[in-house]
C-alpha cells in the first residue's frame, strides 16, 4: 500500500546542515495499523509529513497505492492528498468555523454539492460519537471530542490512508485509550490503512500491527510488535522495552515480599 | 454665535466622517492586499517568494518612515492626478489612503501571523489551494485580531485627517487650525477637541463590540 525507498531529508539551519532523515525504506500493507516509534528528534514527524509531502523530501520515493506521491506536481499533489486524512496532536481545528463545517470543511474545498456534505459529515460525526455536537464551536470542545472531530474530518473524503502525527500525545491515557480505540474501530469497518507516529510503547502495544522504530534519522529495526517486546534489536528499542522490563521486575520483587506499595 | 459654532462642528465633522470613512475603504483594500502578501510570500510561506517579500516590506518600511505631513505633500501631485485637485476632502482622501496602508498592512500582517501553522498545514494536507487557505483559514482565523487592528488604525487615520487639515483638507482639524489657533477662537478650540475625542472613543467602542461578539459567537470569550 505505502512504500518508502531510499528517503532523505535535511535541514539547512544557518551554514550547518542538519540530516533528519537519511535512506528510509518504508513497506506498509494495506489495511494495517503501522507504527513508527522513536524518541524526540528521531526524525518520526518529518517521516510521517514526508508521506504527504507537508515536508519535501530531498531525494527517495514515495508510492501511495498506485500514486507515486514524490512525482506529482502541486495540482495533482493537492489531489492527492484528499485521499490521505491526516491528524494531528494538536487536532488545528478551526476555532471560526463549527463541528460541522470543521468536517465539512475537505469536502467544500473538494467542490462536493451541499446535500452530499451534509449527509456526509453527519455520517462521520455519527461514527466518531459527536452527533450532538454539530452546532458547537470547537472552543466547547474537550480534547478528545476535539480529536474526534479531527478524525471525522480526515476521513470525510473517504482516504485509502490514515497519518496520525502524535495524535494522542496530548490527551490524558484514558481518553488516549478511548482515541485508539476509535481508530480500531474504522480501521476494520473501513479497511483504512493508519500510519501513526508515537513516543508512547502503550499506543503502539495497543492498536499496531507492524512498527519501525527509528533512531537518528534511520530505521533501526521493523517487524510485528510482538517482535519488538520480545526481541528487541536496536538501542531504542531496547530502551522502550527496559523501562517495562524495570516495572515488571520491581513489581515481582515487591509481590515476593507480599507487600504493597 | 452659538449656532454658527454647531454649523461649523458639524460641517467639519461631516468632512471628517467623509474622509475617514473612504480613507478607511481604501487603505484597508491595499491593507490587506500588503498584508496577505507579506504573510503568503514569506520564506516558509504558502507561496513563498521571499524576494518579492523583502520588497515589500522595504517600501513598506519606507513610506511608514515619513512624517505623515510630508507625506502628504509628497502624494499632492498623486491627488492631483486621481481626482483633478489638490485641495480639499476628497484630494486628502487619496493621500490618506495611500499614506495608511502600509500601516494596515503591518497591523494585518502582524494579525494574520497569530493563526497556528498547525491549521494552515491540516488546511494544506487536505488538498487546499493557497487561495482557499488565505480566504478559508488565514482571514477568519484572524478575525477577531483583525478587527482590533483594523479599529487602531481607523483612530490613527482619524489623527491623520486631521494633520491633513492644516494643509487644505478641510475637516476638524482644518476647524481647530484656522479658527482655533490662527484666530485665537478659544471656544471653536476646545470643541473640536471634545468631538474628535468622542469619534474616537466611538471607533474604539464600536471595535471592541464587533471583537467580542465574534469571540462570543465562538465561545472564546
Amino acid at each position: 500500500m505505502i512504500e518508502v525507498s531510499n528517503l532523505s531529508k535535511t535541514y539547512k539551519t544557518g551554514k550547518e546542515t542538519v540530516t533528519a532523515l537519511s535512506n528510509i525504506n518504508l513497506s506498509i500493507r494495506k489495511g494495517d495499523i503501522f507504527g513508527i516509534i522513536g524518541f524526540s528528534g528521531a526524525g518520526k514527524s518529518t517521516l510521517i509529513r514526508c508521506l504527504n509531502r507537508l515536508e519535501e523530501p530531498d531525494t527517495g520515493r514515495i508510492v501511495i497505492g498506485d500514486t507515486v506521491i514524490t512525482d506529482l506536481d502541486d495540482k495533482e499533489l493537492r489531489l492527492a492528498r484528499r485521499k490521505i486524512g491526516m491528524i494531528f496532536q494538536h487536532f488545528n481545528l478551526l476555532d471560526s468555523q463549527t463541528v460541522f463545517q470543521n468536517v465539512a470543511f475537505p469536502l467544500s474545498v473538494a467542490g462536493h454539492p451541499k446535500p452530499y456534505i451534509r449527509e456526509k459529515v453527519r455520517a462521520l460525526l455519527a461514527l466518531v460519537g459527536l452527533e450532538d455536537k454539530e452546532n458547537v464551536y470547537p472552543s466547547m470542545l474537550s480534547g478528545g471530542q476535539k480529536q474526534r472531530v479531527g478524525i471525522a474530518r480526515a476521513l470525510v473524503n473517504d482516504p485509502d490512508v490514515l497519518l496520525s502525527d502524535e495524535a494522542t500525545s496530548s490527551l490524558d491515557p484514558q481518553t488516549t485509550y478511548s482515541i485508539l480505540e476509535l481508530l480500531q474501530d474504522i480501521n476494520a469497518k473501513l479497511n483504512l490503512t493508519i500510519v501513526l507516529i508515537t513516543h508512547e510503547l502503550d499506543v503502539l502495544q495497543h492498536v499496531c500491527d507492524r512498527m519501525a522504530v527509528i533512531e537518528y534519522g534511520s530505521i533501526a529495526e521493523t517487524g510485528t510488535v510482538d517482535k519488538l517486546f520480545l526481541q528487541p534489536e536496536s538501542h531504542t528499542a531496547r530502551r522502550f522495552v527496559s523501562i517495562i522490563d524495570y516495572y515488571r521486575d520491581k513489581r515481582s520483587i515487591i509481590e515476593g515480599f507480599g507487600a504493597g506499595i | 454665535m452659538r449656532d454658527d459654532l454647531l454649523d461649523l462642528l458639524w460641517e467639519g465633522l461631516k468632512e471628517t466622517l467623509y474622509m475617514v470613512a473612504w480613507s478607511s475603504v481604501f487603505a484597508l483594500l491595499i491593507g490587506i492586499a500588503l498584508g496577505v502578501t507579506l504573510v503568503v510570500t514569506e520564506r516558509n510561506g504558502i507561496l513563498a517568494a521571499p524576494t518579492l517579500n523583502k520588497i515589500i516590506g522595504t517600501l513598506i518600511n519606507g513610506v511608514r518612515s515619513l512624517p505623515f505631513i510630508i507625506l502628504i505633500v509628497l502624494l499632492l501631485p498623486v491627488a492631483r492626478f486621481v481626482v483633478g485637485t489638490s485641495l480639499g476632502p476628497t484630494a486628502a482622501i487619496v493621500s490618506l489612503s495611500i499614506g495608511a496602508a502600509p500601516f494596515l498592512g503591518r497591523i494585518i500582517e502582524n494579525s494574520l501571523k497569530e493563526v497556528s501553522s498547525g491549521k494552515i498545514e491540516a488546511a494544506k494536507a487536505m488538498g487546499a489551494t493557497p487561495w482557499t487557505i488565505i480566504f478559508r483559514v488565514l482571514i477568519p482565523e484572524a478575525l477577531p485580531a483583525l478587527v482590533r487592528g483594523i479599529t487602531i488604525a481607523v483612530i490613527a487615520i482619524t489623527e491623520f485627517t486631521a494633520v491633513a487639515g492644516a494643509i487644505g483638507a478641510g475637516g476638524l482639524g482644518s476647524l481647530a487650525i484656522r479658527f482655533g489657533y490662527q484666530r485665537f477662537r478659544v471656544d471653536i478650540l476646545i470643541a473640536t477637541v471634545i468631538v474628535i475625542i468622542a469619534l474616537v472613543q466611538l471607533i474604539q467602542f464600536s471595535g471592541d463590540g464587533v471583537a467580542r461578539s465574534i469571540l462570543r459567537r465562538r465561545r472564546q470569550l
